[in-house]
């Protein structure tokens, strides 16, 4: 093979394969990218609570995307606890500060990082969230302290319309 | 083989097989020469089979009723099991089908693995096999999802968020699997559609694990190499079919008890409560058959270690018959290596039992002790034992097992030393 020439049928075979290959991509895609999420999947991204009835140490849970987003109105003692911390003792660091722009109020998934199940409230050797599935510990600030998962539960984007009404998404 | 002379003793039968050789086909299977020594744990392929067809028959009728939407589901399973005429019963035989499957399946692996069967010539008959076993943990983890319970609901969950331990491209995938940002509808649809799908590939996976079984033909309790057909085998049918059929009426017992007597022990009260995504149940279990694996996952502190490990645990069977060093076959004349395969089997046994059980404390510790045992067994003890273990002579032929007498000890070496040097 190696010492023949490359003649014009080797071309012709070359540049044929190279077409199908490239067609065969372009018909495969659209039945990969269906199973994507959809339009209405997409349009449901954004949901507005209004929390001015949860009192201090009490979570609610909302769902927002098909998951379940807790928010909790935590107690001085919960954000002290919570800032407190220091970093060198964390699985995943991240402040307090960062994580609770308004001290009161955490706003997080309510989805365990490890599998992604909804870990409980006022559970766990950190006076957090545990997890029952695989026993992972979080603080009162949502980071994982003990056990499988990797990261602290997730903040997604959320603001304040006003003072009694959380946007999220 | 003399299949190639058959001809059809009809001249209707003639004229057709000259056209498509389906009568040529049914007499090889019919002629087959089996060697005549097999024993009942040989009767788990035709009981697979079997179980392969039920899955499929009670599937379809069921797929006539059940209504694959997030809102329906859960409601149309229960339309199943209370209006749909024998509903209940179709749907408890393919219930409990799913766990008597595994359990034939697990049989049929174990004896594989007793008597080296996965070994040359027949590696690639084991490796359909293990194909076969993963698509038969696709098709039942899916399956599971369907009737949208609890367990259903968030079995999934955790199974598709095994997929986000693969470095970056983790979550992507996941989001893809789920067609959403959760485990909801389009999730469920796509399970429906795949969990249809797949015995249909495994059926022909089955008509190549059969082909690939035919070319070398079976393995036997013996292990050794015989000639067919000769005075070591018998044909087919009659003697294997009505070998066959007998244990297939004793497996069917077992069966029925289960649909008739407890057709709901070996699934989990928490899936008759229907699917809700801001509540997780305390304890979230995977079916049995998938136990000895989830204690594997559970048993590795780290995330993406943890799914590397369960995946490996299984495809690490695919690759058995190169890790397995010894020539000799069958573990009867293995002395060591038989006492390795009953502690292999303890081993799997006690995984199982620890998936069951809460993750903490010391059934944390066993779960992880009986994982590294696991993959010792495979990584070092087999290719190790192959070299060093002092095995027993093996006879010459089946008859001379069979009746008995002292296995003629310089012929059988002389014929080991003919194999080794081959």
């Amino acid at each position: 093979m190696s010492d023949k020439k490359p003649e014009r049928r080797d071309f012709l075979f070359t540049a044929s394969y190279a077409v199908g290959a490239v067609g065969a991509a372009a018909v495969v895609w659209p039945l990969i990218d269906q199973m994507n999420p959809d339009a209405s999947v997409k349009a449901l991204a954004s949901t507005e609570v209004d929390v001015s009835s949860v009192k201090r140490g009490n979570t609610i849970t909302v769902l927002w995307r098909g998951k379940p987003v807790f928010i909790r109105r935590r107690t001085e003692e919960e954000i002290s606890e919570a800032r407190s911390v220091k970093m060198e003792d964390l699985i995943h660091p991240e402040k307090d500060e960062d994580r609770a722009k308004n001290p009161e109020w955490l706003v997080m998934l309510g989805v365990c990082t490890h599998l992604g199940c909804v870990p409980l409230n006022d559970k766990g050797d950190y006076d957090g969230w545990f997890c029952p599935c695989h026993g992972s510990h979080y603080d009162t600030s949502g980071r994982i302290r003990k056990g499988p998962a990797p990261l602290n539960m997730e903040v997604p984007k959320y603001e304040f319309v006003n003072a009694n009404t959380i946007k999220i998404g | 083989m003399s299949d190639h002379d058959y001809t059809p003793s009809s001249k209707v039968g003639k004229w057709f097989n000259d056209r498509l050789p389906l009568l040529t086909l049914a007499n090889h299977l019919t002629d087959y020469p089996t060697p005549k020594n097999l024993n009942y744990w040989w009767t788990f392929g035709g009981i697979l089979t079997f179980c392969l067809i039920t899955q499929i028959v009670t599937g379809l009728t069921l797929a006539m009723h059940y209504i694959a939407h997030a809102d329906m589901a859960f409601e149309s399973v229960e339309h199943i099991m209370r209006d749909v005429n024998y509903g209940w019963l179709i749907r408890y035989i393919h219930a409990n089908g799913a766990s008597m499957f595994f359990l034939a399946v697990y049989i049929h692996i174990f004896r594989s693995l007793f008597y080296g069967s996965y070994k040359s010539p027949r590696e690639i008959i084991w490796i359909i096999g293990i194909i076969i076993y993963l698509l038969m943990m696709a098709a039942a983890f899916m399956g599971y999802v369907l009737p949208w319970g609890q367990m259903s609901f968030w079995g999934a969950t955790v199974i598709t968020n095994l997929f986000s331990a693969i470095p970056l491209v983790g979550e992507g995938i996941v989001t893809w699997l789920w067609g959403g940002y959760s485990v909801d509808n389009p999730t469920l649809t796509r399970f429906f559609t795949l969990h249809y799908l797949i015995p249909f590939l495994i059926l022909g996976l089955v008509v190549l694990h059969i082909w690939a079984l035919h070319v070398p033909g079976n393995n036997n309790p013996v292990g050794i190499d015989i000639k067919k057909p000769s005075k070591d085998t018998v044909p087919f049918h009659p003697y294997i079919v009505i070998k066959d059929g007998f244990a297939l009426l004793m497996f069917m017992i077992v069966f029925a008890f289960f649909v008739f007597y407890s057709p709901n022990i070996l699934g989990h009260a928490d899936n008759y409560i229907e699917a809700n995504p801001m509540v997780t149940p305390a304890h979230i279990v995977p079916e049995w058959y998938l136990l000895p694996f989830y204690a594997i996952l559970r048993s590795v502190p780290d995330k993406l270690l943890g799914v590397v490990a369960m995946l490996s645990a299984i495809l690490i069977l695919a690759v058995l018959p190169w890790l397995d060093t010894s020539k000799i076959r069958s573990a009867v004349f293995r002395p060591l290596y038989k006492q390795f395969y009953w502690i292999l089997v303890a081993d799997v046994l006690i995984l199982g039992y620890m998936g069951a059980m809460p993750a903490e404390g010391l059934y944390l510790l066993i779960a992880r002790v009986a994982t590294a045992y696991y993959f010792l067994h495979f990584l070092i003890i087999l290719p190790v034992l192959g070299f060093k273990e002092k095995t027993i002579p093996v006879p010459l032929s089946i008859t001379e097992s069979v009746l008995g007498g002292t296995p003629n000890l310089a012929a059988a070496r002389n014929k080991e030393s003919l194999e080794k040097s081959e």
